[in-house]
């Protein structure tokens, strides 16, 4: 069964069999609005725990995306090079940023639970 | 707990209308203002270019010159700014500079001449917002004694443009559809006394309209009423007057900046040039025959990763050569767009470029402005 993750910085890793999944939640595409470019980390790139690991680009802004866990990439939704608002559209689903093999899966105890990002969103 | 320190933001008279209809609120130039509804910025540009978009602009400075006669006052203006305003027409608008004695731009304005006798000697302005208390300060030191200058701060100015701007707003003032670009008057909305410019800022048709601050919110609802009428917050208006090639002050303009570095040369009056009685007018001059150290250009990143205000613009060899102003996604050119001041030497079109985004030279290309091109309805039978 696939779990979960958010972090305070709006991320979420979706995990399965040792790989998350990575993209930012409907709360921070809402935030952004209309995503108009994203810029992907390379395969074989390796991440850093709350690294810098992509941009995502609104029509107003420029923002950091953050690795939520330390990894090495395995791949990069190619869908988002065409289609950058499909991160509007479906942020936690077919908009997904990034897959990376994890270093270091402990590192996912630290993060949020869905339920508990949603508490944290009443908090903002 | 109030500190000294803390900024009161204030409120258009239309502050209400925006929450009533889920704007976001951001603050902007002392003002909350909504820089987005809930169809979004991509939506809102859109549609503006499709049909027509109300934005609420109450923000901005709106004074008056009030002299004894026409002469007397465009003379005074004039004093401040390098424009024609003694053969301004009457019912005429025009877009001009408060320029300081290096030539520098202290703020750019639209001034309107009556169209009714009884009223001339009157130059009605409009000024940005972030710019009206440096503004007043400027105008007032610099006014002869019998000229007045006074503002009109229990008035709201909307925006409305796009190309059904002029079907929507006929519906409720006739007049409207008789203005060409450019042109203003007093005359009523549903009944309500107004003054209504065929102009704006996002270089499609439209007019701006000046209302008694407690009728604004009637006259917003009776043009969102229409089939053709969105509201339009500041991010689109910023995407939309960028595709137009325009400048926004304090990022593309400012005091250092002359009009012929910023590409403004025909806000300088024919006349003007000959009697060189404007301010910095020795530096402009100069610039003008020998062509200024610096330009504004319009530019195209190759890619699709958009370079916002601040990239530093390289040469090929990697050399810094400028920096962008203004730069985002242009949602009607479909592409990311900028703006930015060059060294001389790059500012033809064609130049190949490098914008630094996120420690990258990344290529682009300068280009002609506008990225979109002007819609104005530069010549009807009327004003």
């Amino acid at each position: 069964m696939s779990e979960v993750r958010y972090t305070d910085q709006h991320e979420w890793i979706r995990i399965a069999d040792g790989i998350g999944t990575v993209g930012i939640s409907k709360y921070a595409a809402e935030q952004l609005g209309d995503v108009v470019y994203v810029e992907l980390p390379a395969p074989g790139r390796k991440l850093n725990s709350g690294g810098e690991a992509a941009v995502v680009e609104s029509v107003k802004a420029a923002s950091e995306v953050y690795a939520p866990a330390a990894g090495e990439v395995t791949e990069n939704n190619p869908a988002l090079e065409g289609e950058p608002a499909t991160v509007n559209a479906d942020p936690e689903g077919a908009g997904w940023f990034f897959r990376l093999k994890l270093s270091a899966p402990g590192d996912l105890t630290k993060l949020m639970t869905k339920d508990q990002y949603t508490e944290f969103l009443k908090g903002l | 707990m109030n500190t000294p320190f803390s900024e009161e933001l204030r409120r258009t008279p239309l502050y209400d209308l925006h929450v009533a209809l889920g704007a976001k609120m951001v603050p902007f130039a002392g003002y909350e203002m909504p820089v987005q509804y809930p169809a979004g910025i991509l939506k809102e540009h859109l549609h503006t270019r499709a049909q027509a978009g109300l934005f609420d602009v109450s923000h901005m400075g709106q004074r008056f010159l009030i002299g004894p006669d026409h002469a007397t006052t465009a003379r005074a203006l004039e004093a401040m700014t390098p424009g024609e305003f003694q053969s301004l027409g009457q019912g005429r608008q025009r877009y001009s500079l408060l320029l300081n004695d290096d030539g520098g731009i202290v703020d750019d304005m639209m001034a309107t001449r009556p169209l009714s006798p009884d009223e001339d000697g009157e130059l009605f302005l409009v000024v940005n917002a972030g710019r009206k208390s440096v503004d007043d300060d400027f105008i007032r030191a610099r006014l002869p004694a019998n000229v007045r200058f006074v503002l009109a701060e229990d008035r709201a100015l909307l925006a409305l443009q796009g190309p059904a701007a002029e079907a929507a707003l006929a519906r409720h003032c006739p007049y409207a559809a008789q203005l060409s670009f450019m042109a203003g008057i007093k005359t009523t909305f549903d009944g309500v006394p107004c003054h209504v410019s065929r102009s704006g800022y996002t270089g499609e048709d439209g007019y701006e309209i000046s209302v008694p601050a407690e009728e604004a919110e009637d006259v917003a609802k009776a043009l969102l009423a229409e089939p053709e009428v969105l509201p339009i917050g500041l991010g689109a208006r910023d995407s939309l007057r960028l595709e137009a090639g325009l400048c926004l002050y304090g990022h593309d303009i400012d005091e250092t900046i002359s009009p012929t570095e910023a590409g403004l040369t025909w806000a300088i009056g024919k006349r003007r040039k000959t009697t060189r009685d404007f301010p910095g007018a020795a530096r402009i001059l100069f610039e003008l025959l020998e062509g200024p150290k610096r330009k504004r250009v319009g530019i195209r990143p190759a890619d699709k990763a958009p370079a916002r205000e601040g990239a530093e613009i390289v040469d090929q060899n990697g050399k810094r050569i400028g920096v962008v102003t203004s730069g985002g996604f242009g949602p009607s050119a479909g592409a990311p767009v900028a703006m930015g001041y060059v060294d001389a030497s790059h500012a033809a079109d064609g130049t190949n470029i490098g914008l630094m985004v996120r420690g990258t030279a990344r290529p682009a290309q300068v280009v002609p402005m506008p990225f979109v091109p002007h819609r104005y309805k530069r010549s009807t039978t009327g004003l």
